[in-house]
């Protein structure tokens, strides 16, 4: 089955690039072809060490949330105590701090998320691939976790590939937005959002940017 | 408020009840029915049996008991290698399982001499005996765990650059201890009856007797039913024991299963 067809797609770097478009139009592949976990059919994928954060945070419930934070750590081979000592030191950051040693069925859905994220960033990798990370979260925990990444990321600036099917999520935190059609996925447009940060969904530009994507989004569907 | 003893001793109220309530209803049908000592004992006649021969069924109680740990032991060890290996080796998983299978249908006396034979009278092969017959259900639960990894898991470590070992260690393996130690709970089950059937079907010397051996003598050989009673008890005892035992390994093992939680709280 096609997922994808003739997209093109570029990310400067410290650039948050959002691609949006309907369920099953080939996000996920998308994001599986740039970290490397699949080869395209034809065509080129060029970029930096890529990390994966999928849409369920698959933390490891026998491990503590400091201990599922430095996961990459570990995998690294970086000794036991100098991993958590790391992670430590970014919990404070995320907002994350108290809960070091809370096992991940104690937390919140966005608690979880964050510990998810840090596991991401402590990856050390410069390209960090975020799959519908808030998807699975109520409307309230959302907005809250749509602000924390804008100011984690505003401190810890990296080349993010956000995909998302929320429209107003990705211009509220995107620099540039990919408009995916149905299935197979083409880019049916591409918006700069070149507005202040923080936005706010109510400002006139993120609206109207938002009605913009909707209507591309619509009128790929009616063809 | 409730506190922790009173909580446990009603925990253990119907357990008791249901003891009593069978002990019971056996005396009465042992006293009153007719049915001969031989056959049947009361339950009093069985505990006299024990009080009399206390010193000889403690000995083989401790030879057995000692039969019975080393020899799960060594079914949790080769039941959980196996499935490991054919976990990791999908080769190993057609070529093992069908034979793993067939282990379980080999009457145990067809081996018992052969066993005794190469590894003398000792309580090796009995050892031998009691894993042959314990770790198939270890070996069919710790597969199962091992290949019920979240299908995205092994996505997210190789993103972290998680080797093949490594996914195997940080998530595979940790997964998988919940079912292998129902695996375990299966095993220890049996574990009790595989250590008679291990004193009873190897040539053996006093020492490595234990409570198979004194039970069988004392059916077929003397007519002492109530000392073979006796003997039973104590194998049902010893099962009791060894699954308790096991429950507070799995707390210490998988303190995040739901099902030692709730135990724990």
């Amino acid at each position: 089955m096609q997922a994808l067809a003739d997209v093109s797609l570029h990310a400067a770097p410290g650039e948050l690039l959002a691609v949006v478009g309907p369920s099953g139009c080939g996000k996920s592949t998308l994001l599986e072809l740039i970290c490397g976990l699949q080869q395209p059919d034809s065509g080129r994928v060029a970029c930096a060490p890529a990390v994966l954060m999928p849409q369920r945070d698959l933390l490891l419930p026998w491990l503590s949330a400091l201990d599922n934070a430095a996961l990459a750590l570990r995998i690294a081979r970086v000794p036991r105590t100098q991993a958590r000592a790391q992670a430590d030191a970014l919990f404070a950051e995320l907002g994350l701090d108290g809960f070091q040693r809370a096992r991940p069925h104690e937390l919140s859905g966005g608690m979880r998320q964050r510990v998810a994220f840090a596991r991401t960033l402590l990856s050390g990798k410069p390209l960090l691939c975020l799959d519908e990370p808030f998807g699975a979260l109520d409307a309230i925990t959302r907005g809250e976790m749509q602000e924390w990444l804008a100011g984690t990321l505003a401190r810890e600036p990296r080349t993010v590939v956000l995909v998302t099917h929320d429209v107003e999520e990705a211009i509220l935190l995107a620099d540039r937005v990919l408009v995916l059609s149905p299935r197979p996925g083409h880019v049916i447009a591409e918006l700069e959002v070149l507005l202040a940060r923080p936005r706010a969904r109510s400002d006139h530009e993120v609206v109207a940017l938002r009605e913009h994507a909707l209507t591309a989004l619509s009128g790929a569907r009616a063809r | 408020m409730r506190t922790a003893s009173t909580g446990r001793i009603q925990g253990a109220l119907p357990a008791t009840l249901l003891v009593v309530g069978l002990l019971g209803g056996w005396e009465l049908y042992a006293d009153f029915s007719g049915v001969q000592e031989d056959l049947l004992p009361a339950p009093h006649a069985v505990a006299g049996a024990l009080w009399s021969n206390a010193g000889s069924v403690a000995h083989n109680a401790l030879v057995t008991a000692e039969q019975v740990v080393l020899g799960l032991a060594l079914a949790l060890m080769i039941g959980f290698a196996l499935a490991v290996a054919i976990h990791l080796l999908p080769l190993l998983r057609r070529a093992a399982y069908p034979l793993a299978v067939g282990s379980q249908a080999v009457p145990i006396p067809v081996i018992g001499v052969l066993l005794v034979f190469w590894w003398g009278f000792g309580i090796f092969p009995k050892l031998l005996v009691i894993a042959l017959i314990c770790f198939f259900p270890v070996v069919v639960a710790t597969v199962d765990g091992l290949a019920a990894v979240d299908p995205e898991q092994p996505k997210l470590l190789r993103t972290l650059d998680a080797s093949r070992w490594q996914a195997f260690r940080f998530a595979e393996l940790p997964a998988a201890l919940p079912a292998a130690l129902s695996g375990a709970r299966i095993a220890l089950a049996v574990g009790v009856i595989g250590a008679f059937i291990a004193e009873t079907s190897t040539p053996t010397t006093a020492a490595y007797s234990g409570l198979g051996r004194e039970i069988i003598t004392n059916i077929s050989g003397g007519f002492q039913t109530p000392r073979a009673y006796a003997a039973t008890f104590v194998l049902f005892v010893l099962a009791i024991a060894c699954f308790h035992l096991l429950t507070l390994a799995e707390r210490a093992l998988i303190p995040w299963n739901a099902r030692t939680e709730r135990g724990a709280s």
